[in-house]
């Protein structure tokens, strides 16, 4: 059983097309990139899966989207507790303005775990888990702008590992980030796909190629190939896929 | 030889009236610049010098009648003599009154048109009226407050209806800073609350409240500045002529600074002998307000550093 899957999806903003019969299915552990130029549909196809896209009005979605075999779009459906189970990373690195521990510990907090030493015990681990505690474990208390760029990204991924979610979104995680914080975060998720299934959009071939296990190419909207990642760019299959990551266009 | 030489010359010549120019230009550039540098300068120096001008009048005309038994004691012969005790305690009370009133309830409201409501007509309608709210004429809100506090709801001239009144002239401010205070903050703290499962109540009340709270702060500050200065509202709903006691309930009647001032100028028992008291009245009045602004601004300063932006 894939961890998650997608049936005929389409999605619509008001009478724009922005996503066609998407088919996909992704197993568990595994990291797959979702790439292509942008406005193809890859950011709105990552958040189909915590529903991130109902914030937004006029949003249309048909078809099934099934997560452990769930359809989370069916009536009645908790959005809060799905969202608990499937964290999200986003491209500007958004920590709360409050200190590094309670940044960490919000999820829990609004979870009403109010248990001290519970919360402090899963800050430290989910810390520890983002490569960050070295970092920050003498200065718990401070505010979480004091960290970089790098850290506060890493800060939002420890934020995320804290209710333990099985599944993580990361929507272009290193885009505004240097090559150093770049290669620590890259580094995180080979670490984290022990435990967890990451989707990944990316703008960074390289990036694809060196983080995922799969890799999803998007054009205008349209799934044209998704395949095994080192298949995808030694033997692409399709002449637009292999035209967008030669960067002939894009 | 001598065409080059010429040539030369002419071309020297030339090149000597184009640089001219250019500094001709570059001049005219520099003396608009200055016309409209100096001219915005002055500008802003007036509004300060006029501020000064009126601060600076009543202080100097009102400074004199001021003392510990001026602003501790009932105003007695007339309100000729005396002090204005129960006016100061009365628009305390109207300001405290209309606050507690209209800030939950124009704070709520501004949650509700910028995180919650989906854009629609309806949305846009509350805040049109909202709008008109502002534009009303104090005096209308006073009749107003008249017809349905005194007499409708038989609250009689009142505390109470004296602040419910206030209260509505101040919520469109409360409303329309709350929401330009929610509107600044970023949405990426909101999708960040709302991603890791918090609900939309969560995200408001435990990320975005937070951060916006100093502004919507100063929203209040302006409105207390507002409330504590008007007199038509009051006028018909709970301020008194001569009332020489405190308030014992809010249903009682009180007297009010703004009015006060206003009786001891035009309609007191011997407007000559209380020309002074009347410039006292106006003193303690705007400092009232300073000390509000104050108070509001250490208000602010502390939720801003509760939220650690830096």
């Amino acid at each position: 059983m894939p961890k998650i899957e997608t049936k005929k999806v389409n999605l619509y903003y008001g009478d724009y097309h922005a996503l066609k019969n998407i088919d996909m299915q992704i197993e568990k552990n595994h990291v797959v990139a979702l790439i292509g130029p942008s406005g193809c549909g890859k950011s709105t196809y990552l958040r189909l899966f915590n529903r991130m896209n109902d914030l937004i009005d006029n949003v249309r979605i048909e078809g099934d989207v099934l997560i452990d075999d769930k359809n989370i779009y069916e009536k009645g459906n908790d959005v809060d507790a799905l969202r608990k189970k499937v964290g999200m990373v986003f491209q500007k690195p958004n920590p709360f303005p409050k200190t590094i521990y309670e940044n960490v510990a919000y999820g829990l907090r609004i979870n009403g775990v109010s248990n001290k030493s519970f919360v402090e015990e899963r800050v430290t681990k989910s810390l520890q888990q983002a490569a960050l505690w070295d970092e920050v474990k003498d200065k718990l208390k401070k505010s979480a702008f004091e960290l970089s760029g790098g850290q506060q990204q890493r800060l939002c991924i420890a934020r995320a590992l804290a209710i333990e979610p099985s599944v993580i979104l990361m929507d272009e995680p290193a885009s505004a980030l240097d090559p150093i914080s770049t290669a620590k975060i890259e580094e995180l998720i080979y670490e984290l796909k022990k435990k967890y299934t990451i989707v990944i959009v990316t703008h960074n071939m390289q990036q694809a190629a060196r983080v995922s296990d799969e890799t999803a190419f998007f054009y205008l909207g349209e799934l044209v190939e998704k395949n095994d990642t080192k298949e995808m760019f030694t033997n692409p299959k399709n002449t637009r896929t292999q035209n967008y990551i030669t960067g002939r266009f894009g | 030889m001598s065409t080059t030489a010429v040539a030369t010359r002419r071309d020297l010549r030339q090149r000597f009236r184009s640089m001219t120019g250019v500094t001709k230009n570059l001049k005219r550039k520099q003396l608009t610049e200055a016309i409209f540098f100096w001219t915005f300068r002055i500008l802003s120096a007036l509004v300060v010098a006029i501020l000064f001008l009126i601060l600076g009048f009543i202080f100097v005309k009102g400074i004199g009648v001021i003392n510990w038994s001026f602003i501790s004691e009932m105003p007695k012969e007339g309100m000729t003599e005396g002090g204005i005790l129960p006016a100061i305690v009365g628009t305390l009370c109207l300001v405290a009154g209309s606050m507690l009133f209209a800030f939950p309830i124009g704070v709520m409201s501004g949650i509700y048109i910028n995180e919650y409501a989906k854009a629609s007509w309806y949305k846009r309608f509350i805040q049109i009226m909202t709008n008109n709210l502002a534009g009303i004429p104090s005096i209308v809100f006073g009749l107003f407050g008249m017809a349905l506090f005194v007499n409708k709801l038989k609250f009689g001239d009142s505390i109470i209806a004296g602040s419910l009144t206030l209260g509505l002239l101040a919520l469109p401010v409360i409303i329309r800073t709350t929401e330009e205070a929610l509107k600044a903050v970023d949405k990426n703290f909101r999708q960040g609350s709302l991603a890791l499962g918090a609900t939309k109540w969560q995200t408001t009340y435990k990320v975005v409240l937070p951060i916006a709270l100093p502004n919507i702060i100063t929203g209040m500050i302006l409105s207390i500045g507002r409330v504590s200065g008007e007199t038509a509202p009051i006028l018909f709903t709970v301020a008194a002529y001569y009332l020489p006691r405190l308030p014992h309930s809010v249903h009682d009647q009180v007297m009010a600074l703004p009015y006060h001032l206003y009786v001891l100028t035009t309609s007191g028992t011997n407007i000559k002998a209380s020309r002074d008291m009347a410039y006292g009245t106006a003193l303690v009045l705007v400092l009232i307000v300073l000390i509000a602004n104050l108070l509001a601004n250490v208000l602010r300063r502390y939720f801003s550093k509760k939220v650690k932006m830096h």
